[in-house]
């Protein structure tokens, strides 16, 4: 009697909880396909509890309101489809978030720490007059996150004490959502009010690969500015065809113009962690290792014993890499 | 012509391996090597060249923070700011100050001084937050132009150029406006000793988040700064063939 007296307490408590609490998953997409960080997102949401409404907005939304429609353990997916959002310009996507938000009042606004994510959480978090969580690795409690500082060098726990939290995560540190297992429902915001002048978005010059993307591949091969030239990249281009890697590289690699910028991994790069890293004439700077770190096998190639990177390698390799790695790539095969 | 404000951070330079607190409240400061924020630098550089093309006719630095924030405000005068703003900020209050209280500085600022361009570094190498462009943009409601890797001005525009995940991305906003400045916009200069010794004259103004009406109650609560986990130290390999080995063994290659 009593015990089932608690219970039915209990599970009063939690569903006011779990009422009181909702979250907003801001969708990234390019009209095409869902961005892989999204699924990120969606795991970090279920971290907080409570309801999860995604938005999907954009000029195409179809294709990735298809991808999330049958995940599991959401409750809504809200669809702002138009014109006006042509580049996710942020200053049309800010004001979209702000009337959604304040029609809905969720606790948690939360997307992931891409370009995307990174450009437009902080307006929005501005409009709302909350200050917002950058990056966050881990989450200990609705209101208690884990970010990293200096370059990964310090973990900091931070409570948000603002009634809203809007939250960017940093997508290797929570595992995707399979999006499956459920069926969600669907919903259409009026969207073609938020047509903006004050920025126009004008083109893109993407890098073409056919490789995987850098930030999700399993397997990552980076050079540094010992490869001395961009047409040596060549060899790491072999290399990683044989392990289907991403290639990647350090910011010297990039100033030198070796590479485009896109590929930089570090502390103003991207921030990943495959499962295995092989990093190819790269010293091991404090803002490079901050990217790449959290790999699960790190491998160096290096002919100065003493580069720093020798001490996060779980394997290092003293040794030429113009003989090192044709060798290893001939022993792959 | 155009009226550009800069917002420059000290920082613990960048070179610096940085020591975690015993009580575990922060990172150790003291005695410790601080220099202006690389990204600040670079938006310096960039609002210093468009004086020098003769699209802005004055550079204006602010930073926030105690009397060491001077230090910086001081080599962006040396760099050719024109004048610089301290907004002062007690040791103890600075480190509770977020983006949030910044970015209302900031705009404060850019509406008194009647700035047309706000130039700010794409993230601070502190606190890694990438937030202040954005919400000082939020705030006054002004297009906003992150990780900037090329500006052009073009009559009551600018063009730029955006450093994006998968390459690059162009487009137009309309001024006023805020940028965000990433390390590939340009090479900063150098101060040299005569500009230095020049900087040491031209005009600072100090003056408190008060005197602009901004609140700095923080709004996030620090619960620990620890120590990152410790990488357990890997082996030195003597050739290719045991590297692919390790790594079959692994179950990395098949």
């Amino acid at each position: 009697m009593l015990c089932n007296r608690t219970r039915h307490l209990i599970y009063q408590f939690s569903s006011q909880a779990r009422r009181l609490q909702s979250t907003l998953v801001i969708a990234e997409h390019d009209n095409k396909s869902l961005s892989p960080i999204t699924q990120s997102a969606i795991t970090a949401a279920k971290k907080l509890g409570g309801d999860i409404t995604v938005l999907v907005a954009g000029e195409q939304c179809k294709p990735a309101v298809e991808a999330i429609a049958k995940a599991s353990g959401l409750s809504k997916i809200l669809i702002a489809e138009s014109a006006a959002f042509k580049g996710f310009t942020p200053e049309s996507l800010a004001p979209l978030v702000v009337d959604i938000q304040k029609k809905s009042n969720f606790t948690h606004i939360v997307s992931g720490a891409s370009a995307f994510g990174k450009a437009l959480l902080p307006r929005i978090a501005a409009t709302l007059d909350v200050s917002p969580v950058s990056d966050i690795i881990g989450v200990q409690s609705a209101d208690t996150f884990v970010r990293s500082i200096y370059a990964g060098n310090a973990i900091q726990t931070v409570t948000a004490t603002d009634p809203i939290k809007v939250i960017t995560i940093r997508g290797t540190n929570f595992e995707a959502d399979n999006l499956e297992g459920g069926s969600v429902a669907q919903e259409t915001v009026a969207a073609d009010s938020y047509k903006t002048d004050s920025t126009e978005f004008i083109s893109q010059e993407l890098s073409k690969s056919d490789r995987p993307d850098l930030s999700s591949a399993s397997v990552v091969v980076s050079g540094g500015r010992g490869l001395k030239s961009g047409d040596n990249f060549k060899l790491l281009y072999d290399l990683a065809d044989k392990l289907n890697a991403a290639v990647g590289a350090s910011r010297a690699a990039v100033d030198a113009g070796f590479v485009p910028n896109d590929l930089q991994v570090g502390q103003t790069g991207k921030i990943i962690a495959p499962d295995l890293y092989i990093a190819v004439g790269i010293s091991g700077a404090i803002q490079h290792l901050a990217g790449m770190k959290d790999s699960k096998t790190i491998v160096a190639i290096n002919k100065d014993p003493e580069a720093p990177i020798f001490q996060v390698a779980d394997y290092g390799l003293v040794a030429d890499l113009f003989k090192a790695v044709p060798e290893l790539t001939e022993k792959l095969k | 012509m155009a009226r550009v404000l800069v917002g420059v951070k000290r920082v613990i330079d960048y070179a610096v391996k940085i020591r975690v607190k015993p009580d575990k409240t922060g990172v150790v400061t003291d005695g410790v090597k601080h220099s202006m924020n690389p990204f600040d630098e670079i938006a310096i550089e960039e609002a210093v060249r468009m004086k020098e093309q003769k699209v802005a006719n004055e550079v204006i630095a602010v930073s926030c923070g105690p009397q060491q924030a001077q230090d910086v405000l001081r080599t962006a005068l040396a760099m050719g700011a024109d004048k610089a703003i301290h907004v002062e900020v007690p040791a103890k209050e600075y480190e509770t100050l977020q983006p949030i209280h910044v970015s209302k500085i900031l705009a404060k600022l850019a509406q008194n001084e009647k700035a047309d361009l706000v130039i700010l570094g794409k993230q601070a190498i502190d606190d890694d937050c990438n937030q202040t462009a954005q919400m000082t943009a939020g705030f006054l409601n002004w297009p906003q132009a992150t990780f900037a890797s090329k500006v052009e001005k073009q009559d009551g525009h600018i063009l730029v150029k955006r450093e994006i995940d998968g390459g690059l991305e162009n487009i137009k906003c309309k001024l006023p406006a805020v940028i965000s400045a990433d390390l590939r916009l340009n090479e900063p200069r150098y101060a040299t000793l005569p500009n230095i010794m020049k900087a040491k004259k031209k005009p600072l103004t100090k003056m408190t988040p008060k005197d602009l009406g901004v609140d700095i109650t923080p709004r996030i609560k620090i619960v620990k700064v620890e120590d990152p986990p410790v990488r357990q130290a890997g082996a030195i390999i003597p050739d290719v063939d045991t590297l692919v080995t390790k790594l079959k063994e692994k179950g990395h290659v098949a």
